[in-house]
């Protein structure tokens, strides 16, 4: 981690090198922090026990743990996928306690007794959930990548609506909101897909919801 | 097989398997999450550590000191590889820069260091303790600034710098009607959704890796002139990619480092670009600055065609081949076109999604519609006049097919373009409303690639090749092809691809992956069926169909073949000159109806259409998924995408999906697709070409000229911000 001392000095770096243009060197100056470097120290690791996909999961993480990392790196459960690591992307999108959220932006320890829902716990090849069907029929997806993230935010998409939650682009805050190419654009844009099978997407998920676009 | 005569009738015209729209036969493992991607392979090799690359803070000049203590000392940390430590490194030949920097830096963020520990958390944190000091250089950054300095490149990917035919300055200056005008395209992410990854294993003096990569013969040959270790010692094996876009062609320094970072540390490690990294430390399409001259009869006849442009790369780069499609799309018997390079000091600029006419068209065809006005014409009757079936550089070599025409004609019925109206004179409410249109051209590339299959006595047909499937469906096409030669049906077919022990592919790039890939499946099938028919016995003009072999009145079941053991067989589709007798292209048009917000200069895409001649379309459906994710793409480089260049220090600043926008849901409309009926038998027996990059190929341009036709108000310099419209719209009534 950077300390704001740090980011003090570098930034005076970069002010330093833009005042200082014309020379041809410039040093950035950097902090002499080696030399005061501590002795290694195990980092402090904590218990945290969740539910995974009805599972009850016991871990002792080190507490810097993202619950992206939790699931990827030590539950190998790889469904769930690291597109950003900075909340930008939506590819680590999972459902716990019934909303979706972004696991990249959220330490694992934060989640003690929490019911967490991945794209392995929806379905499996052999059998499964009617959105992951309709994404296969609807080839609502090109590389994969993003297609798990895509598919949670769509499951908990439907339920949000259902449960009458408004969103930016619902008109009347005091009808419930409908199942709408708007509604489903508005609320599925934390979910990037760069290889760019939305209008496939959104056709998947309206079969899904069982409305006529 | 050699292909150098037209394809004849073959087992694929038969066309029950392919051709028809058929999902993705990966697609459940894609939705489920169980497709493996490089950096989830935990089981391939046991006890992994985790790698973090830092990159390098400054853009140019060199590393004065390094100090690693505080990281090394570090919790967990295993080793650290830098330049100093990594022993001697070759530069790949794809790779302008190198992919480890140090002493010298040639590009912002260029790899430095891998630190190398038992988590990711202490991986990361103890890179960040790595201590530099840099002696900085001044750096060329601005393109701008840079263009006298530009000069003529060496010839790349077969484009010269100058071509000429006629007198282009003479004609240009008698044309009664003339358009110049210059535009501008910023720099591209690539912005792939899976970050480039790599898990490294070395056994002995053999590596293996694990890794994301479209390429797989190209970058093994690299990693081992990098490396200096024989080819035979090296393994690639990149069976899923989440998404390349030419950002994957080549090795990057995930994979390097991997390497290094497990020789180092004795045990296998994996790293993956952490995203702040990736458009800095990877390529990135790079920014134009293009003349588009054209000069006309009155009646619209092309008499002089003239497009200059201007690029930069790092040195030893190439320039970006902006007006290759100039040389081709439209007649006119005066034309000219030339390229120059600068050296800019930013990451290193190379292939994006249709490298060459996907920026070049943003230009020309902006140009086509800022002519079609001058001469008062409709912008579909300008280029449907302007038609050429011959090389217009070279009339004697013909295109192989070419239905622009048709492609332009076919979409604006389709997509009611007798209702676009003039300039800013359509309403609806607080929005103006403008239809554009512009041809998408792509041209056709094969490679040789071959493929193994395999027969086993269940009748299941193995398919094994180091083709790779970046998301344009190659796992499927590769499956209906096997299937419609081998006559089984398609859950009798298992596609193993992405692997380095597997024969080699034309691999996945400029749009040349489908045809290619699944000719050398041919090839391999029609020495299988040779094969089959030997065993069993049969006539040579046996029918394979319903799982089985018939001749006369025997019919006996394909796996038959295979009792006393599996069949396999090999081969490779090599190409003749069918390529340099016929000009082979991809042709569409595009049409885009947006809605600019009359107040706030807002603009919204509310359709789009896009109409395709691609030769023979193996799998209609992912077919259409290429070309909705490029105009997708098309649609982001018209209104949103742009690197922002910080001309100081020399480096991309929106460095990640934050900053870089790219389109999301909200942003895109219903798409729909047409693709015309066509099979190429010049191009291969599977008598198809590519679509992936022809998808991309004019959109951005249909969108500028809708957003002209909304409002009357013509940009030039992309991406078409708010800020380019606001104080030009029309007055409010
Ligand atoms: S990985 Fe979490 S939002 Fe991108
Ligand atoms: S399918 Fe590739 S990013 Fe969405």
């Amino acid at each position: 981690m950077q300390t704001s001392e740090e980011f003090e000095l570098s930034r005076r770096g970069v002010l330093a090198g833009g005042a200082a243009s014309v020379a041809t060197v410039t040093l950035v100056p950097i902090g002499t922090a080696a030399a005061a470097a501590p002795a290694a120290k195990s980092p402090p690791t904590a218990k945290v026990a969740f539910e995974v996909n009805g599972k009850k999961r016991e871990l002792e993480l080190d507490t810097r743990t993202s619950l992206l990392d939790a699931l990827r790196e030590h539950l190998h459960l790889t469904g769930t996928k690291k597109g950003c690591d900075h909340g930008q992307c939506g590819a680590c999108t999972v459902i716990v306690d019934g909303r979706r959220i972004n696991s990249c932006l959220t330490l694992a320890v934060m989640h003690e007794g929490d019911k967490i829902t991945t794209i392995e716990g929806l379905g499996t090849p052999d059998k499964m959930h009617a959105m992951q069907d309709a994404f296969v029929t609807h080839d609502g997806y090109q590389c994969g990548y993003c297609t798990p993230g895509q598919i949670c935010s769509a499951v908990a998409v439907l339920d949000e609506i259902k449960a009458g939650i408004p969103s930016h682009v619902t008109a009347d805050l005091g009808a419930a909101p409908a199942v709408t190419k708007v509604e489903l654009r508005e609320r599925m844009s934390g979910n990037i897909c760069r290889c760019g099978a939305y209008s496939n997407i959104i056709d998947a998920i309206t079969d899904v919801a069982g409305v006529k676009a | 097989m050699k292909f150098d005569t037209p394809a004849t009738t073959n087992p694929i015209d038969q066309m029950k398997i392919v051709g028809k729209p058929t999902n993705r036969i990966e697609g459940p493992l894609k939705t489920t999450g169980t497709a493996p991607y490089a950096y989830e392979r935990h089981d391939v090799a046991a006890n992994q550590a985790y790698g973090y690359v830092v990159g390098s803070a400054i853009a140019k000049g060199r590393i004065a000191s390094m100090n690693l203590d505080a990281a090394r000392a570090a919790p967990g940390v295993i080793a650290i590889v830098t330049a100093d430590n990594a022993g001697k490194l070759a530069k790949g030949d794809f790779n302008t820069a190198k992919l480890l920097g140090g002493p010298d830096i040639e590009h912002y963020h260029q790899a430095i260091a891998l630190v190398v520990a038992d988590s990711f958390e202490q991986a990361r944190a103890a890179a960040s303790l790595v201590r530099v000091e840099y002696a900085r250089e001044k750096g060329a950054f601005d393109l701008a600034a840079a263009i006298d300095t530009a000069i003529k490149p060496k010839a790349s990917f077969g484009t010269e710098p100058d071509t000429a035919v006629g007198n282009f300055a003479a004609a240009f200056a008698a044309a009664p009607v003339q358009l110049d005008a210059r535009y501008t395209t910023p720099d591209h992410s690539h912005a792939m959704m899976e970050p480039h990854a790599t898990i490294a294993a070395w056994e002995g003096d053999k590596l293996t890796v694990w890794t994301s990569n479209q390429m797989i013969a190209w970058s093994v040959g690299d990693m081992a002139k990098t490396l200096g270790i024989p080819k035979e010692n090296i393994r690639f094996d990149s069976p899923y990619i989440g998404g390349g876009f030419g950002g994957k062609l080549f090795n990057r320094a995930d994979v390097l480092l991997a390497a290094l970072g497990a020789k180092a540390a004795k045990r296998p490690v994996k790293v993956a670009l952490p995203r702040p990294l990736m458009i800095n430390n990877t390529t990135h399409r790079p920014a134009t600055i293009q003349r588009v001259r054209l000069g006309a009869t009155a009646d619209g006849k092309l008499t002089a065609i003239g497009h200059e442009s201007w690029s930069g790369d790092l040195p030893g780069g190439g320039p970006e081949t902006a007006v290759a499609q100039t040389r081709l799309l439209y007649a006119g018997e005066n034309r000219m076109t030339a390229m120059r390079l600068a050296v800019l000091d930013l990451p290193e600029g190379n292939a994006m999604r249709a490298p060459g006419e996907a920026p070049g068209l943003m230009a020309l065809e902006i140009a086509v519609d800022e002519l079609a006005e001058k001469l008062g014409m409709d912008p579909i009757a300008l280029r449907v006049l302007n038609d050429t079936q011959v090389d217009p550089e070279k009339p004697s070599r013909p295109f192989s097919q070419r239905q622009l025409n048709k492609c332009l004609e076919t979409g604006a019925a389709k997509f009611g373009w007798s209702k676009r109206a003039k300039p800013g004179a359509t309403r609806d409410g607080r929005w103006l409303v403008g239809m554009g249109v512009a041809a998408a051209f792509r041209n056709n590339l094969n490679g040789p690639s071959a493929a193994r299959v395999r027969l086993a006595k269940s009748g299941v047909v193995t398919v094994e090749t180091d083709m790779t499937d970046i998301g344009t469906g190659t796992y499927t096409i590769v499956a209906q092809t096997a299937a419609e030669m081998m006559g089984v049906p398609l859950d009798k077919v298992v596609v193993k691809l992405g692997d380095s022990a597997f024969p080699v592919s034309a691999g996945s790039g400029g749009q040349w992956g489908a045809n290619s890939s699944t000719a050398g499946v041919y090839a391999a099938c029609v020495k299988l069926r040779e094969a089959v028919v030997q065993k069993l016995g049969l006539a040579s003009d046996a029918v394979f169909a319903d799982g089985k072999v018939k001749a006369g009145r025997r019919s006996v079941a394909l796996g038959d073949a295979a009792t006393d053991g599996e069949l396999v067989a090999e081969d490779k589709m090599e190409y003749g000159d069918l390529a340099e007798k016929f000009q082979q292209s991809t042709f569409g048009a595009h049409f885009v109806e947006v809605g600019v917000d009359a107040m706030t200069g807002e603009v919204r895409v509310r359709r789009m259409l896009a109409v395709c001649a691609a030769g023979r379309i193996l799998n209609p459906k992912a077919a259409r998924s290429q070309v909705i994710g490029a105009m997708t793409m098309g649609a982001g480089a018209a209104l949103m995408e742009e690197l922002a260049v910080d001309k100081r220090f020399g480096f991309f600043v929106n460095h990640d999906l934050a900053g870089y926008e790219v389109p999301v849901h909200a942003d895109i409309p219903h798409q729909d697709v047409i693709f015309l009926d066509e099979a190429d038998p010049t191009t291969s027996p599977m008598k198809a070409k590519g679509v992936g990059e022809l998808g991309i190929c004019g959109v951005a341009a249909a969108v500028a000229n809708a957003v002209y036709n909304a409002t009357g108000v013509r940009v030039r310099n992309y991406p078409i911000t708010l800020d380019k419209l606001l104080g030009k719209l029309p007055d409010m009534v």
